[in-house]
């Protein structure tokens, strides 16, 4: 197996499940880019849900978080595959 | 998919059980609410599933028996209904939240002090060290048997014998062991046995209860409609209605009752030596890889079936998503809801990848974990995790 090369990404943190469940729902909704990974330890946050995505996305997403009035904790870069 | 978060919840259920939930929701009204038919097909489940929940456990009949929406809900229960205000409380690093929170909310409350009994270098808890918290104060000992991280199991015997022997009343979390070992509440001298109806019972969740001792007091968690005495201001005395307010999740608990008699069918003892048989063959699979950390204490297999690892030190919910998206195989990365057990094992940032098992596992499941660790240790041996 080869797994695939570590990009930098962003990854969005809730701070309950149903937030990570909302995200999700509207990203599938809207064909926005990104999936729901177990939150990287390094990050603190509420939720061990959290919404990753490449890092080219990052403005995308804000974007649409704020049209979509979506809740969420916080958003770091990390590197990921 | 190969499922091994059945610590979290088991997945694979008896037909049985999906066929009794089906039936139920065809067939029943609310119990004690009302001696029509389908009210009586509700009752008279729930109250078979009291009496064979009480028989299982050697508990103290169907009154004694009561049903929650899971065995957080019965801890809190068990926890504030009885303890008593400038008391002591005695618990483990072990613990899981549904414990530990509570006790210390009261702690920080003002309204306990509380003592946390810690593990050896393996996370063993010595009843000893339980005796030798007990002072004059200590109104309660709240413990798991089995711990959901480790799958460490305490040796409840000795704790219930210590127990009486200072007439200090005992709870059990048996979230991660109820349907697995035999769980004798008289013979371990427990006032208050909590469990769960999704992991290792099979039932659906949204179930779970407290078996409680016979006279042993517990202040109702909430007020309401229980079907009886329906003029009294208050809560009814009588139990198990004073500590069920509320329509019972009657649907789930006959998935429960279905789930508990396959268990008796299928041999409890059968069951654990199933899944021992399983969790051995992971672990000495894995346990000799060079990255490849396990915690706990494995000197013994008289244990749940649980292997928590890590692969050198990368994050464990970088390796949990790995197996999932590569490899299809669920585990559970993280904190696991249990904090003092990182704490002890020093595992507070990388969390603790989890594998739980179950007696549906099969060989075949096991060998494909094994060579998904076996590829991610390589991978990480290369540097390319
Ligand atoms: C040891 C232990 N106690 C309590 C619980 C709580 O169980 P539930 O989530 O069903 O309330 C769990 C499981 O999550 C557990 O593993």
């Amino acid at each position: 197996m080869a797994l695939s090369k570590k990009t930098e990404k962003c990854v969005f943190t809730f701070e309950s499940t149903a937030d990570a469940m909302n995200m999700e729902k509207h990203c599938k909704e809207c064909a926005i880019a990104g999936r729901i990974i177990p939150v990287p330890t390094s990050i603190t946050a509420g939720c061990g849900l959290a919404w990753c995505a490449d890092i080219i996305e990052k403005e995308n997403i804000l974007k649409f978080i704020e049209e979509k009035a979506i809740k969420y904790e916080g958003v770091y870069s990390v590197f990921l595959r | 998919m190969i499922y091994f978060d059945n610590s979290a919840t088991s997945l694979v259920k008896p037909e049985s059980v999906y066929a009794a939930v089906l039936d139920a929701m065809k067939t029943f009204g609310g119990s004690g609410r009302g001696a029509h038919n389908a009210a009586m097909n509700a009752a008279r489940c729930i109250f078979e599933a009291r009496e064979e929940i009480s028989l299982f456990f050697n508990g103290y009949g169907a009154n004694n028996t009561v049903f929650t929406q899971n065995a957080t809900e019965a801890l809190n229960i068990a926890i504030f209904g009885t303890v008593k205000k400038g008391s002591h409380v005695i618990t483990t690093e072990n613990e899981h939240n549904s414990v530990l929170r509570p006790l210390f909310y009261l702690e920080d409350k003002g309204d306990i002090t509380l003592s946390v009994v810690n593990g050896n270098k393996n996370g063993v808890i010595d009843p000893k060290d339980v005796e030798k918290e007990i002072n004059d104060k200590t109104s309660l000992v709240v413990c798991n048997h089995v711990s959901n991280v480790t799958g460490n199991k305490i040796d409840i015997f000795s704790v219930g014998e210590i127990c009486k022997k200072h007439s200090v009343p005992f709870i059990v979390d048996a979230s991660q062991s109820a349907g697995v070992f035999h769980i004798d509440m008289r013979k371990n001298n427990i006032s208050v046995l909590c469990f769960t109806g999704h992991k290792s019972l099979l039932g659906p969740q949204g179930t779970g209860g407290l078996c409680v001792k016979d006279g042993f007091y517990i202040d109702p968690f909430k007020q309401g409609g229980s079907g009886v005495q329906s003029f009294k201001r208050t809560q009814p005395e009588n139990m198990p209605e004073r500590l069920e307010a509320g329509t019972l999740n009657g649907h789930g608990i006959a998935g429960l009752l279905a789930g508990i008699r396959y268990i008796k069918n299928y041999g409890i003892g059968n069951i654990f030596e199933k899944e021992k048989h399983i969790a051995k063959m992971f672990y000495d699979g894995v346990k000799d890889f060079k990255n490849v950390k396990i915690y706990g204490d494995f000197s013994s297999w008289d244990r749940g079936a649980v292997v928590g690892i890590n692969i050198g030190d990368i994050d464990s919910a970088v390796i949990s998503d790995i197996l999932n998206t590569e490899f299809d195989i669920c585990t559970r990365a993280g904190a696991h809801c249990a904090p003092l057990v990182h704490k002890h094992f020093n595992t507070e940032n990388q969390g603790i990848v989890r594998f739980s098992f179950s007696h549906f596992n099969t060989e075949y499941e096991i060998k494909k974990a094994i060579d998904a660790i076996y590829e991610l240790n390589e991978l990480y041996e290369k540097g390319e995790i």
